[in-house]
């Protein structure tokens, strides 16, 4: 019989390799709960000579451009997550019917979008020129909505695991291809719903580029930029804390610990819910990379 | 004929509910994708936002002499390339062997821990990589300046200024973030191996290392394979986010850090020199058609089913 033990020395290895994993993101936490004064004359260090809560106690003071931001990050992750999927699917369902006279010409069609691209200029200009969305929540989620993986792997699973006499039967009943998409096939297409959802959800949540490309106006800020603004910018980190300033009895502004207590704050949500849904990562990224 | 196409449209009029539920995709990937291909000849064209798209002069392959011509494009190209080409093998083989280092592990929770662990680091935004990056090289106050540097009695150095050191930092947040991911998709190839073959080693008397080298490793050699063939077929696009992000966008390390995404996007949004972005654009566009059409052709080579079509 095979023992059921592992190899100490392999779990050394791979105990030192999640710690390699884990360990900056200890180093920002304590970066953020540090004394600004130990700070400033020590550096950063894993574990500060003293700790304090000052830049928490910052930001929620004036937490009004970063409640924002928040705002801004989670109405276009839900808006494109809950639009995204339901464009994939019905795209996907279309191409999984053997009888759709077009299902090969729209294949075609995604895998031109798989082999080549018009580049950045060209397509800052169909959403700056053509479509006019700069400056708006629009600019951010349209981008996002569809992607040829995703559909292909949608289209996969439908016509894997879902019998065809299943859509026959009930299209004898008399149930449209609308009422089959929605009863029959949205309900039987939980698993990949999850994972492909999950999925959109962290690529709309950690964007920051489309937000760079084509926001200008502040208070369409999404929390990855105003990061990537609060990190680049010195004087930007300034602003957010000098409005903070007044109400806190604070000698010293603490820039340094603001700056990565912001960084905890963007980073917190996904952290928490990172282990429950960690299954669902494993599965989406295996399902990515085996196409059917 | 006309009876033919005659009956090609009824059975589209047939399955309009199907060309329904289709359409919002088709028309999204119109916009975001079709239209985007069709200015590529923008790249043949003098730009001019008050004369417009189809006033502008059509100046035929002067971008182009103006991109080669600035010693830029040998710049980017060369640090596009060397950087795929490192981030490709050290990723590869650093998650193949911890791939084999997760299968040897028994006990079920500790497993998915691990596993949970080391993919940690591809769900996080590459901004707060930046903030990570930053607390660690952050010239009078980074972590390694101040605890490992100063100790040692060695000069901080200011990281954001100094281009030699770059390519080992990139790469090893590149490592950082992405190695978790290949090994789990690894892993999977691994897990699905028929636990026949096993059995029969064990049979025959074969340690785990044996069974590692004579059995693992040449049954998710064609996967390897593949994933590296895609890699290859990518290996002009750089990840526009680590290279602007972990670096701060830094102007004075360039010579190792600047790769053809950043320089098309500074071309665009900053110095706003349409002609280069245009014309850089459309070259990484090309070399990277060839080159997945062709990496596509030596996966059909391989395995037809994971071949792209």
């Amino acid at each position: 019989m095979e023992k059921k033990r592992t190899n100490p020395f392999i779990l050394i290895v791979l105990s030192l390799f999640s710690l390699a994993c884990l360990i900056p993101f200890w180093l920002v936490f304590m970066i953020s709960v540090a004394d600004e004064d130990w700070v400033t004359a020590n550096g950063y260090s894993f574990w500060p000579g003293k700790f304090s809560l000052v830049a928490y106690q910052y930001l929620f003071e004036d937490a009004g451009k970063i409640m924002r931001a928040y705002g801004v990050s989670a109405s276009v992750t839900l808006i494109g997550v809950v639009v995204s999927l339901f464009v994939t699917s019905a795209m996907a369902y279309a191409l999984s019917r053997k009888e759709f006279p077009l299902r090969g010409a729209l294949s075609f069609y995604i895998l031109i979008t798989m082999l080549f691209s018009g580049g950045l200029l060209p397509w800052y200009l169909v959403y700056t020129r053509f479509l006019h969305v700069q400056d708006t929540l629009m600019a951010l989620i349209i981008p996002g909505l569809i992607g040829g993986f995703n559909v292909i792997i949608m289209r996969t699973f439908f016509t894997n695991s879902i019998p065809p006499s299943l859509i026959d039967s009930s299209q004898i009943d008399g149930a449209g291809e609308f009422r089959t998409y929605f009863s029959i096939i949205l309900p039987l297409s939980l698993p990949v719903m999850a994972t492909i959802g999950l999925f959109t959800t962290v690529s709309y949540w950690n964007d920051w580029f489309t937000s760079l490309v084509f926001i200008q106006n502040e208070k369409l800020f999404s929390l990855q930029y105003l990061l990537t603004k609060t990190l680049m910018n010195a004087s930007f980190l300034q602003t957010i804390a000098n409005k903070a300033y007044s109400s806190t009895a604070q000698v010293t502004t603490p820039l340094e610990s603001i700056r990565m207590a912001m960084a905890m704050i963007a980073i917190g949500p996904l952290v928490l819910v990172f282990p429950f849904l960690q299954k669902y990562f494993v599965k989406g990224l295996t399902v990515g990379a085996v196409k059917g | 004929m006309a009876s033919e196409s005659n009956s090609k449209w009824k059975s589209i009029w047939k399955y309009r509910a199907l060309v329904v539920l289709a359409l919002p995709g088709v028309l999204l990937i119109l916009i975001n994708n079709y239209l985007p291909m069709f200015g590529i000849f923008l790249a043949f064209k003098d730009l001019n936002y008050t004369a417009g798209i189809w006033g502008s002069k059509w100046i035929g392959l002067d971008n182009f002499k103006f991109l080669f011509a600035s010693n830029d494009a040998w710049l980017i190209i060369r640090n596009t390339l060397l950087y795929n080409l490192s981030f490709l093998i050290i990723n590869t083989i650093l998650a193949v062997m911890l791939a084999l280092l997760l299968n040897e592990v028994k006990n079920k929770f500790a497993s998915k821990f691990f596993q949970s662990t080391v993919i940690l680091p591809n769900f996080i935004s590459m901004v707060i990589v930046g903030y990570i990056v930053y607390g660690f090289l952050n010239p009078e106050l980074g972590f390694i300046n101040k605890f490992i540097l100063e100790p040692f009695g060695i000069d901080p150095r200011n990281w954001y200024a100094e281009a030699e050191h770059w390519p080992y930092i990139l790469t090893l947040v590149n490592t950082w973030k992405g190695v978790g991911y290949s090994a789990v998709v690894y892993l999977a190839a691994i897990v699905g191996i028929d636990s026949e073959y096993y059995e029969a080693a064990v049979i025959d008397g074969a340690s785990r290392w044996k069974q590692m080298t004579k059995i693992t490793i040449p049954l998710i050699a064609p996967i390897i394979i593949i994933m590296t063939l895609l890699a290859i077929g990518r290996i002009f696009n750089a990840d526009f986010g680590l290279f602007y992000q972990a670096t701060m966008a830094s102007g004075m390390i360039k010579e190792t850090t600047d790769v053809i995404d950043t320089y098309v996007y500074r071309a665009l949004m900053v110095t706003g020199d349409t002609g280069l972005a245009s014309s850089a654009g459309l070259l990484q566009s090309v070399v990277g058609f060839t080159l997945v059409i062709t990496v596509n052709l030596a996966v059909r080579k391989f395995s037809k089913e994971n071949a792209l079509f």
